[in-house]
């Protein structure tokens, strides 16, 4: 914390750290990992986020531009059933509070409250992941009957390999978490893993209302 | 002269012996595992540059078969259908897997050196990012030599390369390698960000970025925004050819158009992210031989952030000949009109540099004067394809063959062997021979004009690009007889660069740290770079770190208090770099390269059954778990000298 204080109270212009002029910079009293924008990994996450959510974008615009050329939408079939996909976007939803626990709890050290709360955000992934299921089963189309088929599926589809793969990340991270070597940056990565997370989730709500809503208007 | 010798970053030594231990610390590992397992930005870079360039060597023994098939009319030299696999494997390899990687190659390489790092900020990515390139062309080649080559044209279009008109497995191969080639160049983008935004010297705030790395900055934003849309379009089109989706088949609402946007919404961008790099190579290139920083340096960025957000407003110009509304083909006239500005801007800006300057006729300084000459005719046929009717008029003819040629290899092509020979001394620790340079650099200019040139008249006598031959009364034959003639002498002044290259790399004039006397940070290392680049990471006190004294006050000249033994580096702040904490870096791993095979398996596994992503993601899983999970003895290390934030 000393350092922090040290770091924002410098002067424009000058550099903070022990500074010999014309000589040395001694940064070894420097911490040696850092949370949120201050952590590299985090600028990687965020990369990553920034290309999957250009990836949903363009296949949102694909969805309507789709439409644009349609004579009626959606291509004779019924639009897809709303119980599963509202229920999938409520426990998306609740997900982030087991979340922002865990990532509170990566923040402050907290190593009992980060196995407690990835735990907590495993059984919700499970959860999220099997109703999934029955959401593909409701679309009320197949993704070879025509091109809105084919729309909502990859809507659907790319948005489940971001729950799989998230899920998978979660699962070795707590299992690391467990069994350890630990050090301080493991951390690091819990909290962004969570920030991932909230992506997903978040992610989630303009492709709901495109596939759940936009066929009913 | 003055202003070279007040070097700002004094080179002292921290302590005895600590080169050595430094040496040991940062290398790659012995041995071929150790090889396959490398992960120092240096040697990741320099098997880059080397792959893309042997990939541009083979797309030009492709470039030159078919100026062969062309030399006179009704030659039967190549057949149609290889023809079609000929000039589709050659436009695919150019720009996938030259003109793009090289660039990122060069970044890779170089961005660290430039702004003081000692490595990239994601070094086991980077050398996964490598294989994966490196597999994936692989791939589109083996299935040429197959038999079973694209043929559909280097854009891919549907219907032609949908499941109705192009059967087998020749346009999956294709689609597949747009997946290699995006997934490497979208995580060299993060990584550069990374590197760029966290690792710099400190003390170099975004004032004084070198020009280059701005370029590569800018160009890494741009491929994070624009490759998605081909990543998502060659997905949709593989399964629209293996699973019977209908995303481009008209009969079930699908639409043929939506290719073309998803394609050029990447494909028209993808052209400034291999022109951009390019203006960062003059950029460096000039204020050495001119032996005075880039006039206009403010001009200079804000033209290159105006360029890449213009290229996103251009994409329709490459689809006048369709159906779109003519009031939006008007709009996407005046973007391509529009973006002759700030491109002009930094042209003027080089030209009062070079001006105002003691110019240096030096090869990589012909290169970018030969830039001037080839562009600017590049960028004129340009204005007159971006109008509607005149576009029209040749569209799909080997006029806009002869512009794009104009455009990529004087825009992105003659600043890239003009950079060779600039960076070669850094790389090889010896110079490249200056008598070859300029037979290779006069070669390839005669030789360029007399391929290309003729090609404006050619089009505009209405011969269509892509055509196997042509019968004798059309009296296209004198013309491409001569541009045969001009693909002739330009293979043969890349055959001096690669003679001139092998041979200087052994027998070479040695180098010293700085044989130019230029500016940037790269020229404080040693040439050929240790290890670890810098003894003492430097602190930046100005926008030409080695032609000016520090101008920050009281400022230290470089860094200490990091660790010898384990890979530790300073992490600075976005902006102002202001020293923010030592970050560690992983120690090479051989699961990058596991990853990475697993992950072609997956990818080429799924061209012949669609499960394949499903078994094939168990298989990837497990090699990148295992590059994740740390190891007990480096985690002992880094607790030695963790610091809580």
């Amino acid at each position: 914390m000393t350092t922090n204080k040290r770091l924002s109270s410098s002067p424009a212009g000058r550099i903070p750290g022990n500074v010999t002029p014309g000589g040395a910079l001694d940064v070894s009293g420097l911490p040696s990992y850092a949370f949120g924008p201050r952590s590299l990994m985090w600028w990687g996450t965020l990369g990553v986020i920034a290309i999957e959510a250009t990836v949903f974008a363009m296949m949102v615009a694909t969805y309507f531009y789709l439409r644009s050329q349609a004579p009626g939408w959606p291509l004779g079939v019924q639009p897809p059933l709303l119980v599963w996909g509202t229920v999938n976007t409520l426990i998306l939803l609740a997900s982030v509070v087991p979340n922002h626990f865990t990532k509170h709890a990566a923040e402050s050290h907290d190593l009992a409250g980060v196995r407690l709360g990835m735990c907590l955000c495993i059984l919700f992934a499970l959860a999220f992941l099997v109703v999934r299921i029955f959401e593909f089963r409701s679309l009320n189309v197949a993704w070879d009957a025509n091109a809105y088929g084919s729309a909502v599926w990859t809507l659907l589809g790319l948005h489940t390999v971001h729950l799989v793969t998230d899920f998978a990340d979660s699962l070795v991270l707590a299992v690391l978490m467990f069994t350890g070597p630990l050090e301080g940056r493991r951390f690091v990565d819990v909290a962004e893993n969570a920030m991932y997370w909230d992506f997903v989730v978040f992610a989630w709500l303009p492709i709901y209302a495109v596939i759940y809503w936009a066929p009913r208007f | 002269m003055t202003r070279r010798s007040q070097a700002s970053v004094k080179r002292t030594a921290p302590a005895a012996g600590a080169a050595a231990l430094l040496e040991q610390t940062w290398r790659d590992p012995p041995g071929l595992v150790g090889w396959l397992s490398a992960i120092n930005h240096k040697s990741i870079g320099r098997r880059f540059i080397v792959s893309a360039f042997g990939f541009f060597v083979a797309g030009g023994l492709l470039a030159a078969t078919m100026r062969l098939q062309l030399a006179r009319p009704d030659n039967h030299l190549v057949g149609p259908d290889l023809y079609n696999q000929i000039f589709t494997l050659h436009g695919t390899t150019m720009m996938f897997l030259f003109a793009v990687p090289v660039m990122q190659a060069m970044a890779v390489y170089l961005v660290p050196l430039m702004i003081g790092a000692r490595s990239t900020a994601f070094p086991r990515m980077t050398a996964y990012a490598f294989w994966m390139y490196l597999f994936g062309g692989l791939m589109i080649f083996a299935a040429f030599l197959l038999g079973m080559g694209p043929d559909a044209g280097w854009f891919s279009y549907v219907p032609l390369a949908g499941p109705d008109y192009g059967p087998g497995k020749r346009n999956d191969f294709w689609a597949q390698l747009i997946t290699f080639t995006e997934v490497s160049g979208l995580l060299i983008s993060i990584d550069i960000i990374t590197t760029v935004l966290r690792l710099r010297a400190p003390g170099m705030t975004f004032a004084r970025i070198p020009l280059f790395v701005w370029a590569m900055l800018v160009t890494a934003f741009m491929i994070i925004f624009a490759m998605p849309a081909v990543m998502l379009g060659s997905t949709m089109l593989i399964m629209d050819r293996l699973v019977s989706t209908h995303f481009f088949n008209y009969a079930e609402g699908g639409d043929v158009l939506l290719w073309q946007h998803l394609f050029w919404f990447f494909g028209h961008p993808e052209v400034y992210f291999i022109f951009i790099p390019g203006l960062g190579f003059m950029s460096a290139i000039i204020a050495t031989f001119a032996r005075r920083p880039v006039f206009g340096y403010p001009a200079m960025v804000m033209s290159i952030m105006a360029t890449s957000f213009l290229a996103f407003g251009l994409w329709v110009h490459h689809m006048f000949a369709t159906n779109v509304p003519e009031l939006g083909k008007a709009f996407f006239t005046a973007m391509s009109m529009m973006i002759a500005v700030p491109t002009a801007t930094q042209i003027f800006c080089w030209i009062a540099t070079l001006a105002t300057g003691r110019v240096n006729f030096r090869t990589p300084l012909l290169f970018v004067l030969g830039f001037f000459f080839i562009l600017v005719i590049g960028g004129l046929t340009g204005l007159m394809l971006g109008s509607v009717p005149i576009d029209l008029q040749v569209h799909d003819t080997y006029f806009v063959v002869a512009h794009l040629h104009y455009v990529l290899i004087g825009g992105a092509v003659f600043p890239l062997f003009g950079a060779w020979y600039y960076w070669f001394p850094k790389i090889t620790g010896r110079m490249m021979d200056e008598r070859l340079g300029k037979w290779n650099f006069w070669l390839f200019f005669a030789g360029f004009n007399v391929a290309f040139y003729p090609m404006h008249h050619l089009g505009l006598a209405g011969m269509p690009r892509r055509v196997y031959t042509y019968p004798a009364d059309m009296g296209w034959g004198p013309l491409n007889l001569l541009s045969t003639v001009g693909a002739v002498t330009i293979a043969v002044s890349v055959l001096l660069f690669i003679v001139n290259a092998v041979r200087s790399r052994r027998h070479g004039a040695i180098a010293t740290d700085n044989p130019w006397g230029a500016s940037s940070l790269e020229w404080a290392a040693a040439s050929p770079p240790a290890a670890y680049n810098f003894l003492a990471p430097p602190v930046v006190g100005g926008r030409e770190p080695l032609w000016e004294a520090s101008k920050d006050v009281g400022a230290p000249t470089y860094v200490t208090g990091l660790a010898l033994d384990v890979r530790e580096a300073l992490a600075t702040t976005p902006l102002d770099a202001r020293p923010d904490h030592r970050y560690i870096f992983p120690q090479p791993s051989i699961w990058p390269f596991v990853s990475a095979v697993a992950t072609t398996i997956m990818f080429i596994a799924s061209i012949f059954s669609p499960w394949a992503i499903v078994w094939g993601s168990l298989l990837v899983a497990v090699p990148v778990t295992a590059w994740f999970w740390p190891k007990r003895a480096e985690t002992e290390k880094h607790l030695a000298l963790e610091k809580r934030p």
